[in-house]
C-alpha cells in the first residue's frame, strides 16, 4: 500500500473531509474542461467559473481527478486539502494520475452493467406485459371458424411482437345469419387488450340485440365513450351476412374498406363512419352488397397494407387489390396474400403491427366439366339474326382489325352515323380490353366477336378466354380531375366510354372464357 | 428520324401541333416528342390540330389527359380544333372539352387564344 497515506505531518491535521454529494448538471461547462485535460487540476486553477466549480468549492475540494475512459468523462476524484496542509506534490498527482488511469476502465465497466441491468429489468417489465396483452387477446378471438354450406369462410390472425389490438370475431344471429367483425384497437399493450376485451363484449351483446349493423356500431359508440381512456379509440367494421341470398350488410367505424371481387373486377365497400369511442352520438351508413356465387370478400386490418418494405416503401392498397383480383378463394386467397406480404418485407422482417385477414367466398352454384365449347359462352336472344361472327387474334392493334369487320357487318341495318361510331368505339375498347387483359396479349389466343341484330337492337359480344381474372383497370370510374390532379391514372378509360356509348354493357362469366355484350337500342335516342 | 407530328407557329407564343394518323397508347413517344418540342418555344398556348386524326381511343385519351396535365402545370391552355363529331362526343363524355376548348378550324382556334404579351 502506498506510504503516503501513513505520513504524519507534526502538527494537528486539518479533519478530513466528510464524503459529500456533488450534483453537476451534464451541460456543466466543467465536464467538457475536465474531459479534455490530462491529469488532476486544483480547483483554485480551472479557468472557468460555472455551477459545478462553485460547488466543488464550496465542498471544500482542492484537487479534481478526472476519470477518463475512452475519451469520455466517466466520473471524477474529489480529494480536500492535503492533511499536510501543503499542496498535493508533483509524485502525489503522478500517483493520483495512476490510479485514475487505471481506475476509469473500470469504473466504466461497472456503469455499463448497472446500465444493462436496468434494461434488462425494464425488458423483462415490457415482456410481461406483452404476455398478459397477448394472452387477454387470444381469449377473445374465435377458436373455431363457422361452417356455412355454400360459403367458405377463413381467418387469419398473426400478432406483431408488440401486440397491436387487433381482433376479429363471429357472431351467430337469429335466422342463421352470421355477424362478422374486424377491429383494431389504437395503441398496444394490455390498456388496448383490455379496450379490446370491452368492445368484443359490447358488439356480443349489442348485436344478438340490434342485429343491424349501423345500429350496433351506433350503440357500441355510445357505451365505449363511456369508457375510452384517453387518446385510444377503436376502429371496427361490422356485417351481417344472410348465407342463404347473399346479402351482406355493413357498417363501417374507420376500419379499412373490405374489397369485393366480382366479374367485373374488385370494388371497395364503402361505408361512412368515425372510429369508435372518438365522439359522443356517431351515425354510421349502412350500406349492403349482394354476393354472388364465385364472389368474395376480403376483410383486412391495417396491419397488412401499412407494412414496409426495406425501403420503406408501404404494401399499400393496390397491391392488395390486385391479390383479391386472383380467382382463388378462402384459405387460398389469405395464403397467397400472406405469401405476398413475405415477398414484399423480405426475409427477417419484424412485422410492426397486427395482421388480420377474413375472407367470405360465396361458392360456385355448380362446377362445369368437360371442355369449354367457346361458342357455348355466346347466348343470343331467340329472335337474334347473327350478322357477322370471327375472331381476331391477340395482338396489339387487333381491335383497330375488327372494325370493318363490323362496319360491313352493320351497314345493311342503316344505323345514323353517330350511332355506327358510338357502337364502333365501344366495340373496339371491348376488344382492346380482351386482348391486353383477358388474353394477357397471347397472340395465338383468339378474341371470339359475334355481331347480330333483332328488331330493336344491335348486339355484339367479345368474348375472351380469360387468363387474367378481372383487373381493376376499369373498375375505378374515371375522373378527369382526378386524373389531372394526379390522383388517377390517366388510363382507365376503356369501360367508361363502352356504358357511355352504347345502351347496355353486360358481361358473363363462364367455362370458356369472359364475354361483354353490348347492345345498341337501333331507334334508342342518341346518348 | 424526323418527328411524326409537326409543329407551327402561326403567331407570337402559340405553336399548332399538327398530330394525324391514329392517337392510341403508341403515339406516346412523339406526342411527348411534339409536345416537348412546343414547350422549348415558351408558347402561352398549345393549339392540336386534330383534322388529319383518323382513329382516337381510350388509350389515346389517356395520351392528351397526359399533355392536358403537363400544360396545366406548364401554365398553358390548350385548344383543339378538327375533330369529327364523334370525337367531340367523346370529348363531352370524358369532359376532357371542360378544359381543352374545341373549335371548328384553325382561325377560330387562333382568334380566340389571348393576345401574346
Amino acid at each position: 500500500m502506498p506510504r503516503w497515506r501513513r505520513a504524519r505531518p507534526a502538527e494537528q491535521p486539518p479533519a478530513p473531509l466528510e464524503p459529500t454529494d456533488i450534483a453537476l448538471s451534464p451541460d456543466d461547462p466543467l465536464l467538457g474542461y475536465l474531459a479534455g485535460i490530462a491529469g488532476p487540476v486544483p480547483v483554485d486553477r480551472i479557468p472557468i467559473e460555472s455551477p459545478g466549480v462553485r460547488a466543488l468549492r464550496e465542498a471544500g475540494i482542492s484537487l479534481v481527478v478526472p476519470l477518463v475512459a475512452s475519451g469520455e468523462l466517466v466520473g471524477l476524484l474529489n480529494l480536500g486539502p492535503r492533511r499536510s496542509e501543503r499542496e498535493y506534490s508533483t509524485d502525489d498527482r503522478r500517483l493520483l494520475q495512476d490510479l485514475a488511469t487505471h481506475a476509469a476502465p473500470a469504473v466504466r465497466v461497472a456503469q455499463l452493467v448497472r446500465e444493462q441491468e436496468s434494461e434488462a429489468l425494464a425488458r423483462q417489465r415490457i415482456e410481461q406485459e406483452l404476455h398478459v396483452a397477448r394472452l387477454i387477446q387470444q381469449q377473445f378471438l374465435p377458436k373455431e371458424l363457422p361452417d356455412l354450406p355454400g360459403w367458405h369462410v377463413a381467418a387469419h390472425y398473426q400478432p406483431a411482437r408488440e401486440v397491436g389490438g387487433d381482433f376479429y370475431d363471429f357472431l351467430e344471429l337469429p335466422d342463421g345469419q352470421l355477424g362478422v367483425v374486424i377491429g383494431d384497437v389504437t395503441d398496444k399493450g394490455v390498456p388496448a387488450a383490455l379496450v379490446m376485451a370491452t368492445t368484443h363484449s359490447i358488439l356480443r351483446a349489442e348485436a344478438a340485440r340490434l342485429v343491424s349493423p349501423g345500429d350496433v356500431l351506433r350503440r357500441a359508440n355510445a357505451l365505449l365513450i363511456e369508457e375510452m381512456p384517453p387518446h385510444m379509440f377503436v376502429t371496427c367494421l361490422f356485417a351481417v351476412l344472410d348465407p342463404t341470398s347473399g346479402r351482406l350488410r355493413f357498417a363501417n367505424a374507420g376500419q379499412d374498406l373490405p374489397y369485393l371481387r366480382t366479374a367485373e373486377g374488385v370494388v371497395e365497400l364503402r361505408a361512412t363512419g368515425m372510429p369508435l369511442g372518438l365522439l359522443p352520438d356517431m351515425e354510421y351508413e349502412e350500406k349492403e352488397v349482394f354476393l354472388e356465387p364465385g364472389q368474395e370478400v376480403l376483410l383486412h386490418s391495417d396491419g397488412v397494407v401499412e407494412a414496409h418494405d426495406r425501403n420503406r416503401e408501404m404494401f399499400g392498397f393496390p397491391r392488395l387489390k390486385r391479390l383479391v383480383a386472383e380467382p382463388v378463394t378462402g384459405g387460398e386467397l389469405i395464403d397467397l396474400v400472406l405469401a405476398e406480404l413475405g415477398r414484399f418485407t423480405g426475409p427477417g422482417w419484424e412485422q410492426e403491427d397486427d395482421i388480420t385477414l377474413v375472407a367470405l367466398a360465396r361458392l360456385p352454384v355448380t362446377a362445369r366439366s368437360g371442355p369449354a365449347v367457346p361458342d357455348e359462352t355466346v347466348s343470343l336472344p331467340g329472335d337474334a339474326r347473327v350478322l357477322a361472327s370471327f375472331e381476331v387474334a391477340s395482338e396489339p392493334g387487333g381491335e383497330r382489325l375488327v372494325l370493318p369487320v363490323l362496319a360491313t357487318a352493320i351497314e345493311p341495318l342503316g344505323l345514323p352515323k353517330a350511332r355506327r361510331d358510338a357502337l364502333a368505339t365501344a366495340v373496339a375498347e371491348a376488344a382492346m380490353n380482351a386482348i391486353e387483359h383477358g388474353n394477357d396479349r397471347r397472340p395465338e389466343l383468339p378474341v371470339r366477336l359475334v355481331v347480330a341484330a333483332t328488331d330493336t337492337a344491335v348486339l355484339v359480344t367479345v368474348t375472351d378466354r380469360a387468363v387474367n381474372s378481372v383487373g381493376e383497370q376499369d373498375v375505378e370510374v374515371p375522373d378527369l380531375d382526378a386524373k389531372l390532379a394526379g390522383f388517377q391514372s390517366p388510363r382507365g378509360w376503356g369501360l367508361f366510354l363502352m356504358r357511355e356509348l352504347v345502351d347496355e354493357v353486360r358481361t358473363r362469366d363462364s367455362a370458356g372464357g369472359h364475354t361483354v355484350e353490348l347492345v345498341l337500342h337501333r331507334n334508342g335516342v342518341p346518348s | 428520324m424526323s418527328p411524326r407530328f409537326g409543329i407551327r407557329i402561326p403567331r407570337a407564343r402559340v405553336v399548332v401541333l399538327d398530330l394525324s394518323g391514329d392517337l392510341r397508347a403508341d403515339a406516346r413517344e412523339d406526342l411527348e416528342a411534339a409536345y416537348a418540342d412546343a414547350a422549348a418555344r415558351e408558347p402561352q398556348a398549345v393549339v392540336l390540330n386534330l383534322t388529319e386524326v383518323e382513329y382516337m381511343d381510350s388509350t389515346g385519351i389517356a395520351l392528351l389527359v397526359g399533355l392536358l396535365a403537363r400544360a396545366r402545370r406548364d401554365g398553358r391552355e390548350i385548344s383543339a380544333y378538327g375533330l369529327t363529331d364523334h370525337y367531340r362526343e367523346i370529348f363531352a363524355i370524358t369532359r376532357l372539352s371542360d378544359f381543352i376548348h374545341v373549335y371548328d378550324d384553325e382561325p377560330s382556334a387562333l382568334g380566340n387564344v389571348p393576345a401574346g404579351t
